[in-house]
Parts: C-alpha cells; sequence; structure tokens
C-alpha cells in the first residue's frame, strides 16, 4: 500500500485537497465517538435511576 | 433496510479534483461519503415509521432510551444500507442511479465498507439490548438479516417477486419501536408490518416502471423487466387494493380511532385514484407508456406522501384519543 501511494503524483492542490479530508474524517469520527460515550452515559444514568 | 427508492440517490457525491487517482489506495473518502453509505434518504423513513411504532405503544419509555432506541434503528438500518452497497457494487456501477455511490466511484474499499457496516449492526443491535430489551434487539438484528441475507443476497437477483418479500425488510422499524417500549408483539405492530409489507410493491415497482433501463442494464429481475410494464401496472392496482382495506383494519378492529381510519380511507381513496391513472396511462401495444410515465411518477410520490401522512395520523390518533 506505501509503495502504491509513493508510485502516485500529487499535485499540491490534490495533496491539500487529501489533507482536508483527511482531517475532516478524523473530526467525524471524534465526534462520533464522543457521541457514543454520551450515550452510553445518559443509558447507564437512566437505568441506574430506574433500579433505585 | 427498507427498501423505500429514492431518486436521485448517491447523486452529488463525486467530490473531484481526485477522482482519477486509485482512491482506495490514496484514502479519499470524505465524511460525507461514509454517510452516504448509510443510504440517509432511505433512512428518514425507517426512523419516521419506528418512532410511530415507539409511539402509538401502550407504556412508557424513558425520552433518552427512546432516543437511543430509534438511534439503534437507524443505524441498524444502515448498517444493513452499507453491507448491501459493498455486496451490490458490480450492479451499482452500471446503474445510472447508483454509479456514483462511494464503492462504484472508487472513493471507499469494498472491504472497508463491509467491515463499517458489520461494526455498525453488531454496535447498533448491541446497544438496543442494553438500552430498551433483548426482543426489540432480536427484532432489530432479524431486520438486518433479513435485509441483507434475504433480500440482497437471495431474492434480489433470482426473482421479479424480489421486493414483495424483501418490502418485509423495511416493515420492521415499527414493529421494533413498539417492542422497545413493550417487550412484546401485539395486533396493532403486525397491522404496522403488513401495511409497509404491502405499500412497498406499489411504492417500488412506480419506481422501476420508469427506471427499469437501469435494472435490465444490470440484470436485476424487477418486474417490469421481467413481465412487462402493462403487468407491472396490474399487479400495483391489485396489491393497493390489498393495501387500502388493510390500513382500515386498525380502525375496524379498535386498535385505531376515528382519525386515523378517517385519514386512512381519504389517503386509501387518494392512492387508489393514483394508481388508477398507472393503469389507465396511455400505452403503446407493448405496454410502453407514451407519457414518459407521468402517472407512475405521480403514483411514486404519492407513495412516500401516503406512508408518512397515515403513520403521522396513527401517531395523532393514539396521542388525541
Amino acid at each position: 500500500m506505501q509503495g502504491q501511494r509513493d508510485a502516485v503524483s500529487l499535485s499540491r492542490t490534490e495533496s491539500d485537497a487529501l489533507g482536508r479530508r483527511r482531517r475532516g474524517r478524523n473530526w467525524a469520527l471524534l465526534a462520533a465517538l464522543l457521541a457514543f460515550s454520551a450515550l452510553f452515559y445518559a443509558i447507564a444514568i437512566v437505568k441506574l435511576s430506574n433500579h433505585q | 433496510m427498507s427498501e423505500i427508492a429514492v431518486l436521485g440517490e448517491g447523486r452529488g457525491e463525486a467530490q473531484s479534483p481526485l477522482p482519477a487517482l486509485s482512491a482506495p489506495e490514496l484514502d479519499i473518502s470524505s465524511p460525507a461519503d461514509w454517510l452516504a453509505l448509510l443510504k440517509p434518504r432511505v433512512m428518514t423513513l425507517v426512523v419516521f415509521t419506528g418512532w410511530i411504532g415507539l409511539l402509538v405503544a401502550p407504556g412508557h419509555l424513558h425520552p433518552v432510551l427512546a432516543v437511543a432506541a430509534i438511534l439503534c434503528i437507524a443505524v441498524g438500518a444502515g448498517a444493513a444500507g452499507a453491507i448491501n452497497m459493498w455486496y451490490d457494487r458490480d450492479i451499482d456501477a452500471v446503474m445510472r442511479r447508483t454509479r456514483n455511490r462511494p464503492i462504484p466511484a472508487g472513493r471507499i474499499a469494498p472491504g472497508e465498507a463491509l467491515g463499517f457496516g458489520i461494526t455498525l449492526a453488531v454496535a447498533s443491535v448491541l446497544v438496543m439490548g442494553l438500552a430498551t430489551n433483548v426482543a426489540a434487539a432480536a427484532a432489530l438484528a432479524v431486520s438486518i438479516g433479513f435485509y441483507v441475507f434475504v433480500y440482497t443476497m437471495w431474492l434480489k437477483r433470482r426473482t421479479p417477486q424480489n421486493i414483495v418479500i424483501g418490502g418485509a425488510a423495511g416493515a420492521f422499524p415499527p414493529v421494533i419501536g413498539w417492542m422497545a417500549v413493550t417487550g412484546n408483539l401485539g395486533l396493532m405492530p403486525v397491522l404496522m408490518f403488513a401495511i409497509v409489507f404491502f405499500w412497498t410493491p406499489p411504492h417500488f415497482w412506480s419506481l422501476s416502471l420508469w427506471a427499469h433501463g437501469d435494472y435490465q442494464r444490470a440484470g436485476v429481475p424487477m418486474l417490469p423487466v421481467v413481465s412487462g410494464a402493462r403487468e407491472t401496472r396490474r399487479q400495483i392496482v391489485l396489491y393497493t387494493l390489498l393495501l387500502v382495506p388493510l390500513t382500515l383494519l386498525p380502525w375496524a378492529l379498535h386498535t385505531a380511532g376515528a382519525i386515523y381510519g378517517l385519514s386512512a380511507l381519504a389517503l386509501g381513496l387518494g392512492f387508489l385514484a393514483s394508481v388508477w391513472r398507472v393503469a389507465r396511462d396511455r400505452q403503446d401495444a407493448r405496454g410502453v407508456s407514451l407519457t414518459n410515465d407521468a402517472p407512475a411518477r405521480a403514483a411514486f410520490k404519492y407513495s412516500i406522501l401516503y406512508l408518512f401522512v397515515l403513520f403521522a395520523a396513527m401517531a395523532v390518533d393514539r396521542l388525541v384519543g
């Protein structure tokens, strides 16, 4: 895979576009993980309060 | 999950300036591509009917758990959609409607899409089980499995009745919503299931009447491709004739009130009028429309409005009555 990437030559614009997309994906993943954690936390709190 | 047909799905997803490069190796996918794998527009109907199932069910579910349940239904449906796109990537590539989807366009590698779909499917079922109950989680798992294995892998490429039996997958969400609250089945969720089940063929075949060229190219045996437009129009009318009395059953059996009943009657008459115009469309000797399938396009649009308003009436009837 790395070899294939090295073999493709990118212009500056293309390289910037790739970087933007990669950053976008990373932010989206962070948001999804935070949302998932918040959901689990909320479910746990509700379940615990229902048991009390 | 549902095979609600969506026009222009995947359109506008191609995000240049990198289309010619070896996409999966270059990892050019954007968050929008991953979202597109979940078929978000299909998801709207799934979420809506699931939410109505949750609303009309007797009992109470904490709002946080209700939101979690709806989220699980949405993500489960999206996961099934992602696995469907992975499996159908060969036919998606030759259909105009789907060739810009992330996999055939080369923005996401097939294996990554499959992994994404499986992960989300498992997560949605587990969280549903944790947030609500095992019965709802099992129903969600069955609906995902039905869409992936029964519809996508087994029926879609083998029989013109694919959409009839496969439509069951899209009928699950209101049942899952109901079960999330009650933990068991009842007459009303079975009727809601049946309504979506019988609604799917006239809805989808209305679309396939004018989009059958795509299916023909892809070798998918949709009814208009196998049996012709005339037979498809006949089947659309037949299924609508079965659907409309079925929608009145909740009223007749006293599981829904007059608000729902009268709405179902009015909407049903509108749907019958709409499909009657499809059957009476001007056509040549082979049954090909001479009006560019204008009545079928109108019936397709009406079918979406029909189901949304019908289920909304169900919720209003429950909340008011």
